[in-house]
């Protein structure tokens, strides 16, 4: 069966988890980051009008996918935005990562919650038998 | 959770004696309901706490205890430094000092039952909150550094407050050790707008009814009265305290294995106290300590203006300040011995009983207000430290009703317009920039909080002193 890219959440007692699945790391990353903005407000809603690039490494690819959603949160934070696409490459454990977005819009995204950082709680960042990668923490809101 | 491995010792405690890795015992306070409905995970994560070095008597687990990062949310745990003993980010948590405060009104129900839209609708205007959101407070670099050493203090000499207020926080409103260097650029960016804003997620300005005194020498002296409208305010460091909390719990995390620490969890990062890196981060936690008590006492100010537009004259008295998510350095006896320790308490309350020398004066003989968060549907709880000696969890208390369902199982259950509806039936109005946040916090997602203090009572770890309900909630 193909593999599907899908973006997901799933639960944790008092937060949120996000959960990103695809045919290459990278295209699991930029999943795990629609689940992470998913938190907030709706995908669909974002207009791609600004592009931001970011840059982090980490020896492990699951610490390096905590790395990457926490310099998302930071942007998300400082330049008040919301991304609703982005772009992943990752060579030697350092990802460059393009994130479009928009301004907040309190009216129309109606931001539901804002998440503090992520964690290293129900990490895992893995290929599967069938090829998937699935990469996955949870985010402290 | 399944109990049959623990220990009852009483009513509300229950003991899981050292075994492996253990270093001590882990101990849970709460009823046996309470701990049938906990998560198989606090008991792992207590479990993990007590693995780590230098802990000292045992990991404690308050009746609200949930799923948390490393530590259980409602995790106590005690190190010493002359033992090895560490400081751990994850045992702090993202969010540095957020904490509780309650504000005395003075006013009766009746007093502001009819203006209730109008005076929602102000505080909803003037209180930043929600995702977004921006204060009016910019700070320059040598000003957030001032802040960030001063906390409470600093607010007050901007003029957010009276000097009165500073005996009736923790600390009196200022963390001694904080080291602004320590504290990143990113940090302080992601602070750079957000003085005064109250957050999102379960941060909350209430205003509330006190419907319940238990304890009426304790009412008194901390000037409840029945009937009477209070404010409480729950929030904590904003951007500069998670940044802080996500760049150390990776350093700590990556450096473990050169302190030759075994991480039983990522999550539990933590480093020696007596290290570069411990130290360094005991200095930014206390900034970030500073941060909250700043930020509470800006929210203060906010709320006394909207207050004194509707009640000319109108004071709003500060009960106190309590922070829930902290490490700090106290005396304790342990065995007989007094030690200095450094104290964890994540999601946990410091609960001073009668006398204890770190009081102030004005509570002296009652014990430290300790507030328990509710949720906006149903109730909060103010209690007293108790006298128990020898102290229980090194004078602690649980914070908050806990959840019962996580957000998307809440999200499933409720919207958020029905919510609110449902609230406005019963008298309480909700103001929130977000349907989805409400139902995310909606009242049924939550434990039953008479059921925690209840146990926290029983337990001796506070004492039930007055009941508060929602009358107005602005949420982030």
């Amino acid at each position: 069966m193909a593999i599907r890219a899908s973006a997901e959440q799933f639960p944790h007692d008092a937060d949120i988890g996000v959960r990103g699945v695809g045919r290459s790391r990278e295209e699991a990353f930029e999943q795990a980051a629609l689940a992470l903005t998913g938190i907030v407000t709706d995908v669909a809603g974002i207009v791609p009008e600004e592009a931001i690039e970011v840059e982090c490494s980490a020896p492990t690819d699951g610490l390096l996918l905590v790395d990457w959603l926490n310099r998302l949160i930071y942007e998300m934070s400082v330049r008040h935005m919301v991304f609703g696409r982005f772009a992943v490459t990752i060579e030697n454990g350092r990802l460059r990562g393009q994130a479009w977005g928009e301004k907040v819009d309190r009216e129309r995204h109606e931001p539901a919650v804002e998440p503090k950082g992520a964690t290293y709680t129900a990490l895992k960042a893995e290929r599967r038998p069938d090829g998937a990668w699935i990469v996955q923490c949870v985010i402290d809101v | 959770m399944d109990i049959s491995c623990l220990s009852r010792i009483s009513e509300t405690e229950w003991r899981l004696p050292a075994g492996g890795a253990m270093r001590v015992p882990a101990v849970i306070f709460g009823s046996a309901a309470l701990l049938g409905d906990m998560d198989d995970k606090v008991l792992e994560q207590i479990r993990n706490v007590a693995c780590l070095p230098g802990i000292v008597d045992a990991a404690y687990a308050m009746p609200d205890a949930h799923w948390g990062y490393g530590f259980p949310i409602g995790g106590v745990a005690a190190f010493d430094p002359d033992e090895g003993g560490v400081i751990s980010a994850g045992g702090v948590g993202f969010d540095i000092s957020c904490g509780v405060r309650v504000l005395l009104t003075g006013l009766r129900r009746a007093d502001i039952e009819k203006l209730k839209n109008d005076l929602a609708d102000s505080l909803y205007r003037n209180i930043p909150a929600g995702v977004g959101s921006t204060g009016k407070i910019a700070l320059d670099a040598h000003e957030m550094d001032m802040m960030l050493e001063n906390g409470a203090g600093w607010a007050i000499a901007q003029g957010y407050g009276t000097l009165a207020d500073l005996e009736r926080i923790e600390e009196n409103g200022h963390m001694a050790g904080a080291l602004p260097d320590a504290v990143s650029a990113h940090a302080k960016k992601r602070q750079r707008d957000e003085m005064g804003t109250l957050g999102s997620g379960n941060h909350y300005l209430e205003v509330q009814e006190v419907t319940a005194i238990h304890d009426e020498a304790a009412g008194r002296a901390f000037g409840l009265r029945l009937g009477e409208i209070v404010v409480g305010i729950h929030c904590g460091s904003r951007g500069l305290g998670h940044q802080i909390g996500t760049e150390f719990l990776r350093e700590m995390a990556i450096a473990a294995p050169s302190h030759n620490i075994v991480l039983p969890d990522l999550e539990l990062a933590c480093a020696p106290i007596r290290s570069e890196l411990g130290q360094r981060y005991l200095g930014a936690m206390r900034a970030g300590i500073n941060c909250a008590l700043a930020n509470r006492q800006i929210l203060t100010h906010l709320t006394r203006r909207v207050f004194g537009h509707f009640f000319p004259g109108i004071s709003l008295d500060l009960l106190f300040d309590v922070s829930h998510n902290t490490c700090k350095e106290e005396l304790h006896d342990v065995s007989g011995r007094r030690r200095r320790l450094f104290i964890h308490r994540k999601g946990a309350t410091r609960a001073f009983g009668a006398r204890h020398p770190n009081l102030p004066a004005v509570y002296a003989e009652v014990g430290q207000p300790v507030f328990i968060g509710g949720s906006m549907g149903t109730a909060s709880a103010i209690m007293a430290g108790a006298p128990a000696r020898p102290e229980r969890a090194f004078a602690s208390a649980c914070h908050g009703a806990g959840r019962a369902l996580s957000r998307h199982q809440a999200l499933k259950r409720w919207h958020g317009r029905q919510v609110i509806d449902d609230l406005a039936k019963r008298g309480i109005v909700i103001k929130s920039p977000s349907a989805r946040g409400v139902a995310e916090e909606a009242p049924g997602a939550y434990k039953d909080i008479e059921a925690v203090v209840e146990a926290a009572h029983i337990a001796e770890l506070a004492r039930k002193v007055a009941r508060l309900e929602p009358v107005i909630c602005i949420k982030g």
